[in-house]
């Protein structure tokens, strides 16, 4: 336990809801982003998958939203100190997109429009973890959360859920992405409070 | 851990806290700490709060804009007593930050209390001799709300090469030829760099106002990768 602070009482939640350690919960939808948010036309709109070997595989916005979906209703955490829990999406199972691909990587990198990288190990992107998802309860994902399309891994920080994601490049080895090379950690785990370099 | 030493009033609302934090590392400005509150029972909580002074020893100083209803800011402008210890973590963030060795003129835009980390980069500007020129357009609802208010007076005088423009957007000085309301395209033009100049931009405040800051920056040419941006808080009201 941390220093006592003389006279703190603090306003706890309802005591059944179990939120990461650090995190507060919150009913607004707040935002984090480094720079402004892109605007990205549908029709000029790719989502495009690399392999370590540079080979390709990529979609349209008509192609990405005819594939199969899903509902998705996850809590989720920000390393800014927020959960907002049962939230609504529906996208694409990352799995899907990655089925035909043909690879021996380990690590992902997330990039966004707007220059944004992220990097997570490839199993985290498996297995019902991890969706493209461009729907936010219920409507179109507004640009300032992300739309068209984001990635959405709920178990991790939000931050590696990337805002406006234009593709996944797969790699043997990891690297940091772009909140990863600015200090913050490279997995991000919310229940072991992976928030920084050195958590 | 560090203890408070001081607790400077800045508005109604906000109050400057001064913290000891010994072996503190340095910062740079715009960077921020994470404060943790426990309660006697174990409960915790934590909050970002972005450093206002530029490093200086083992002191720093954090402003704290009163939020109604707050978990953590009514206790760290009342709760908190000088001498009291209190867990302190940082510094963090190494994006959000001005450096005095980067070449190119800088835009800083804050709204309320987002002015906290940008004046730190104004604070910081002048303890390091930097002739950088600087424009900061600092949005406030009233005046009473004006954080740091006599200083940025004193600084527009005394620091060579900072210009400053006010807004307001609920209610202005009786003699205040402008409008009242949100940050427009005009006044951020105006006020602000030209875009082939290739400025820095930092951009700090609530959600909403970063968001709208941001996307006049990027319309008025503004090449997006120069626009920092650093938002508060959930709400834009
Ligand atoms: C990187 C970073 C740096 C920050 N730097 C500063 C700083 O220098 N000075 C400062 O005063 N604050 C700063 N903040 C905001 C600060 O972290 C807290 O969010 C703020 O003090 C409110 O916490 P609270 O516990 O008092 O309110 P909470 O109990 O968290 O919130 C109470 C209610 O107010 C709403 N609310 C929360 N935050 C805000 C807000 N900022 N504006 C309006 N409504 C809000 C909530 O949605 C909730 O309904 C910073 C935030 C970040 C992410």
């Amino acid at each position: 336990m941390g220093i006592v602070s003389p006279g703190f009482f603090g306003r706890r939640g309802s005591g059944d809801t179990k939120l990461p350690p650090g995190q507060y919960l919150t009913h607004d939808f707040p935002v984090l982003s480094a720079g402004p948010t892109p605007r990205i036309d549908l029709d000029s709109w790719q989502f495009v998958v690399t392999t370590e070997i540079g080979q390709r595989k990529q979609w349209s916005w008509q192609e990405l939203t005819s594939l199969p979906s899903e509902d998705i209703t996850k809590d989720i955490h920000c390393v800014t100190k927020w959960s907002k829990l049962g939230t609504h999406w529906k996208g694409v199972p990352v799995e899907t997109l990655l089925a035909d691909v043909e690879t021996a990587a380990d690590y992902v990198m997330a990039h966004s429009y707007g220059g944004y990288t992220t990097n997570l190990p490839l199993e985290d992107l498996l297995n019902g973890q991890a969706w493209i998802a461009y729907q936010y309860d219920g409507a179109p994902l507004p640009p300032e959360h992300g739309g068209p399309a984001r990635l959405l891994v709920p178990h991790l920080y939000f931050w590696k859920s990337a805002k406006w994601v234009r593709g996944l490049e797969l790699m043997l080895a990891d690297e940091p992405g772009f909140w990863e090379t600015a200090g913050y950690h490279d997995y991000g785990d919310p229940w072991r409070e992976q928030r920084y370099q050195g958590d | 851990m560090a203890t408070l030493t001081e607790r400077r009033r800045e508005t109604d609302s906000a109050a400057t806290l001064v913290f000891d934090v010994p072996d503190w590392p340095g910062h740079l400005p715009g960077q921020h700490v994470d404060i943790k509150l426990t309660a006697e029972d174990g409960y915790s909580t934590e909050r970002s709060y972005s450093i206002a002074s530029p490093a200086e020893g083992d002191r720093i100083e954090l402003t704290i804009q009163r939020v109604h209803d707050g978990e953590v800011s009514p206790y760290l402008l009342e709760g908190l007593g000088v001498g009291d210890p209190i867990e302190i973590r940082g510094p963090i963030g190494g994006w959000f930050v001005w450096r005095d060795t980067d070449p190119d003129p800088v835009v800083l835009v804050a709204g309320g209390s987002g002015v906290v980390p940008l004046m730190a980069m104004v604070r910081a500007r002048k303890a390091a001799g930097s002739r950088i020129p600087f424009r900061l357009i600092y949005s406030v609802r009233t005046p009473e709300d004006m954080l740091y208010a006599n200083e940025l007076r004193a600084r527009v005088r005394d620091d060579m090469g900072l210009d400053i423009a006010y807004a307001y957007t609920r209610e202005a000085p009786p003699d205040w030829p402008g409008e009242v309301g949100r940050l427009k395209l005009a006044t951020v033009a105006t006020h602000g760099w030209p875009p082939d100049l290739m400025p820095a931009c930092f951009v700090c405040g609530p959600t909403g106002f970063v968001e709208a800051v941001a996307d006049i920056l990027v319309a008025q040419g503004h090449d997006p990768r120069k626009v920092k941006t650093e938002r508060f808080g959930p709400t834009g009201t």
